[in-house]
């Protein structure tokens, strides 16, 4: 697994509250590289979260919107967030419902950066 | 949607609901078609069947002579269209899957509810019952009504 893309999981997996992030093909919904609790499948959070931001992207663009540059889930029990990143790449993290947003959103936001 | 087998119904519906795939072929490692959702020619059907099972059984051939495990999957990606074909054991034997998917969908996807799908059969399979003796007066109607039952006519 590249460096690069262990270091940027590893800055969004420091945030309080993140139980873990990976990078995943935005088209192919298969997993780069991940960061995850051994409990997480990280095969199917990335198919269904690439399989999600897909989908919105297609609405927003029938509704003459711009593609969404941060997704926010929230579910009972915690939270999904995805970022897209350059070469056609998802910065995914799932986090408790606790989990301080703004600053994982930054975090993934750079690390997205980082990775053009 | 047509199967041959009714217990393959279910797991397959789910299957088409979920992963967005556009033409499913289910068959045995021979060949012989158990399903298909999405083909309109019986021609078509066993044209696939035949190829999948053929490349299904010189990948496994090709993992045999590396000293692998059996290849779990083969994709090819196009630029409109995919293929995706795995193979599973069932406790009727050992069967084989091809999909055929578009941009609507992802490969992620379609080998996330392809594995689901592969253990709701493994699960819903009655047992096999001891094979007949095949004569050569029943092939043609066995191989007609499956056609029937795959094709409607």
């Amino acid at each position: 697994m590249s460096a690069r893309y262990v270091e940027a999981l590893e800055r969004v997996g420091r945030v309080r509250g993140i139980r873990g992030a990976l990078l995943v093909h935005a088209e192919d919904g298969l997993v780069v590289a991940e960061a995850l609790l051994e409990e997480v499948d990280a095969r199917a959070l990335a198919a269904l979260s690439a399989g999600l931001v897909a989908r919105l992207r297609r609405s927003a663009g029938h509704a003459g919107l711009r593609p969404p540059a941060f997704v926010h889930l929230r579910g009972e029990g915690g939270m999904l967030l995805a970022v897209p990143a350059p070469d056609d790449l998802l910065v995914v993290a799932i986090a408790d419902s606790d989990a301080n947003v703004g600053l994982a959103r930054l975090e993934m936001l750079e690390a997205a950066g980082r990775l053009g | 949607m047509r199967v041959i087998e009714p217990w393959v119904a279910a797991p397959l519906r789910t299957f088409l609901a979920e992963s967005g795939a556009r033409l499913v072929l289910l068959m045995t490692t021979s060949g012989q078609v158990v399903a298909q959702h999405g083909f309109t020619r019986s021609l078509d059907v066993m044209s696939a069947a035949a190829l999948g099972a053929g490349i299904t059984a010189s990948t496994e051939e090709l993992a045999r002579i590396l000293g692998a495990p059996r290849f779990g999957a083969l994709v090819h990606q196009g630029t409109r269209q995919g293929l995706f074909l795995g193979a599973f054991d069932t406790p009727r034997g050992r069967w084989i899957g091809l999909v055929a998917f578009g941009p609507e969908t992802s490969v992620g996807l379609v080998q996330l509810f392809f594995d689901q799908m592969a253990s709701e059969i493994a699960e819903a399979a009655p047992p096999a019952a001891a094979p007949a003796q095949v004569l050569a007066e029943n092939f043609e109607h066995e191989l007609n009504a499956s056609l029937r039952a795959l094709f409607g006519r």
